[in-house]
């Protein structure tokens, strides 16, 4: 699994990134009472706002981690946007892409620089 | 956070776990390890505890009588204090003199003297505009006493097992009760839309008395996270976002809270900072209302989103000027100015949603009804 600055866990299912939030974020974000996923089939560039994620506090984007195509969207989100706080690692992914270059996965960090980068 | 004031609590707060947030000028809690949507929960189903103890807590007393106080005030503000019972309280709003409103605040008559408690972000203000305003009275600023609400429908019976002369009060009454932890002051009333009190304890009880309500296994500790989604919940204004300056007290929907003695026509009419143009939108309507708002879907839209007519093209008609998820209603909420024409329940518009016009729906308030024992 690698983990960007944004705190967004990416992990390769067979060539699939499967992307979604930290604990760490999660935590930070308080209770999330709305998400909004993009379409499958959309193209995406690194750093595109793919996500709007709104916790009781305030409203946050996710960012496209890679270039590349979103092949699925975890749809149970939008109607119980509080499955992020409760497994953010697990159940609760936003989103599937495929990279178009995979190369690109090299830049995150792996669990350890994650550990640190969070303190 | 060291620049901030601490209420006599916050030891506590840390104790129970807390997430601390700077907050007119206080360090006060956010949420509690509960989290916001739980402890917004647990207040309409049971009780939460809050800490307001960053609100201003003034006495106004004339070294003549009540009355004489009570008559003084008036030129303040648009509200009936005269006739206000011994042992009522009433809300009222302090209007300068465009009709803008200056601060709301909460009035007691307690017999010899008026009690209120003002905004923590107003307190300075307010306490250097009384005393300007009443050179006959002297204006007390209470700092040695902490102020905690206990609210929600369970309220009542626990903090009656520790003063048995609250469970008589209706909503609105006030009174002075002695107690394990001193005398307290305490009112039915508060800011979830909940029947509840508002309880005034000298700071060196404070705590106990906290520690005593949150043994009870109805009472959870709610920060000012849940605090907001309540009070959004039940319609009613935060100062400084749905109201200030700009607003007057009818467009924001306060009619009800000038009494008709004060109105044009009334034996007292008028007499306080614009109050030509208060009367006149009591009169004829002003020219924009706050209303609900609920937007379609379940994005929440928040403060300073423009509101249009149509959803696509013209200048924004209006403002939101508060917006979260409201967990009971279990829907986005929001509050704001429209046009009086648009003010219409069932008026559609659009709120610009980065940078997409979703419609919004206007709502009668409160969102959820109030439960206040009357």
């Amino acid at each position: 699994m690698k983990f960007t600055e944004e705190h967004e866990w990416l992990r390769d299912e067979d060539g699939v990134i499967v992307v979604g939030i930290t604990q760490h974020a999660a935590e930070q974000l308080g209770d999330i009472v709305f998400v909004e996923l993009p379409e499958p089939g959309t193209e995406v560039s690194k750093d595109d706002e793919v996500v709007v994620i709104e916790s009781v506090k305030a409203a946050s984007d996710i960012l496209a981690p890679l270039d590349g195509e979103i092949t699925e969207v975890n749809e149970a989100l939008t109607d119980e946007p509080g499955k992020v706080n409760e497994d953010p690692m697990g159940d609760a992914w936003f989103f599937k892409i495929k990279a178009a270059e995979p190369s690109q996965m090299d830049d995150y960090m792996d669990e350890p620089a994650y550990q640190e980068f969070v303190g | 956070m060291s620049d901030l004031e601490t209420t006599p609590l916050t030891a506590l707060h840390r104790a129970l776990g807390a997430k601390m947030v700077p907050f007119a000028g206080y360090e006060m809690p956010v949420q509690f390890p509960a989290g916001v949507l739980k402890e917004h929960l647990h207040t309409r189903a049971a009780a939460g505890l809050f800490d307001v103890s960053h609100m201003g807590q003034v006495i106004v007393r004339s070294g003549e009588s009540r009355e004489s106080a009570a008559a003084a005030m008036e030129a303040l503000l648009p509200v009936d204090v005269l006739d206000l019972p011994e042992g009522r309280q009433r809300y009222g709003v302090f209007t300068n003199e465009t009709g803008g409103i200056l601060d709301d605040l909460m009035l007691a008559n307690r017999g010899d003297h008026l009690f209120l408690v003002v905004n923590a972000a107003r307190r300075d203000h307010d306490i250097a505009y009384l005393r300007a305003g009443l050179p006959r009275c002297t204006v007390e600023e209470i700092t040695d006493r902490a102020l905690l609400a206990l609210q929600g429908p369970g309220a009542e019976a626990v903090l009656a097992g520790l003063v048995p002369g609250v469970a008589s009060m209706r909503f609105m009454d006030v009174g002075v009760f002695g107690s394990d932890h001193g005398e307290l002051w305490i009112s039915r009333s508060g800011y979830t839309g909940e029947d509840g009190y508002e309880i005034s304890v000298g700071a060196d009880k404070a705590e106990t008395l906290a520690r005593a309500l949150l043994s009870h296994e109805d009472v959870a500790p709610v920060g000012l996270g849940a605090r907001d989604s309540l009070r959004l919940e039940a319609g009613l204004c935060l100062y400084g976002h749905d109201i200030d300056t700009n607003t007057t007290p009818v467009e924001a929907g306060l009619a009800w809270a000038i009494q008709k003695v004060r109105r044009r026509g009334g034996i007292r009419e008028g007499g306080f900072p614009g109050a030509e143009r208060i009367l006149d939108e009591l009169e004829n309507g002003p020219a924009r209302r706050r209303v609900g708002l609920r937007p379609e879907g379940r994005a929440p839209m928040r403060e300073g989103t423009e509101l249009h007519a149509v959803e696509e093209g013209s200048d924004p008609v209006g403002k939101i000027t508060s917006g979260a998820f409201g967990p009971t209603l279990q829907a986005p909420m929001s509050m704001g100015y429209v046009p009086a024409d648009m003010a219409r329940e069932g008026t559609r518009l659009y709120g610009d949603l980065r940078g997409r016009r979703r419609p919004v729906t206007v709502t009668p308030l409160p969102f959820v009804p109030a439960g206040f024992k009357r």
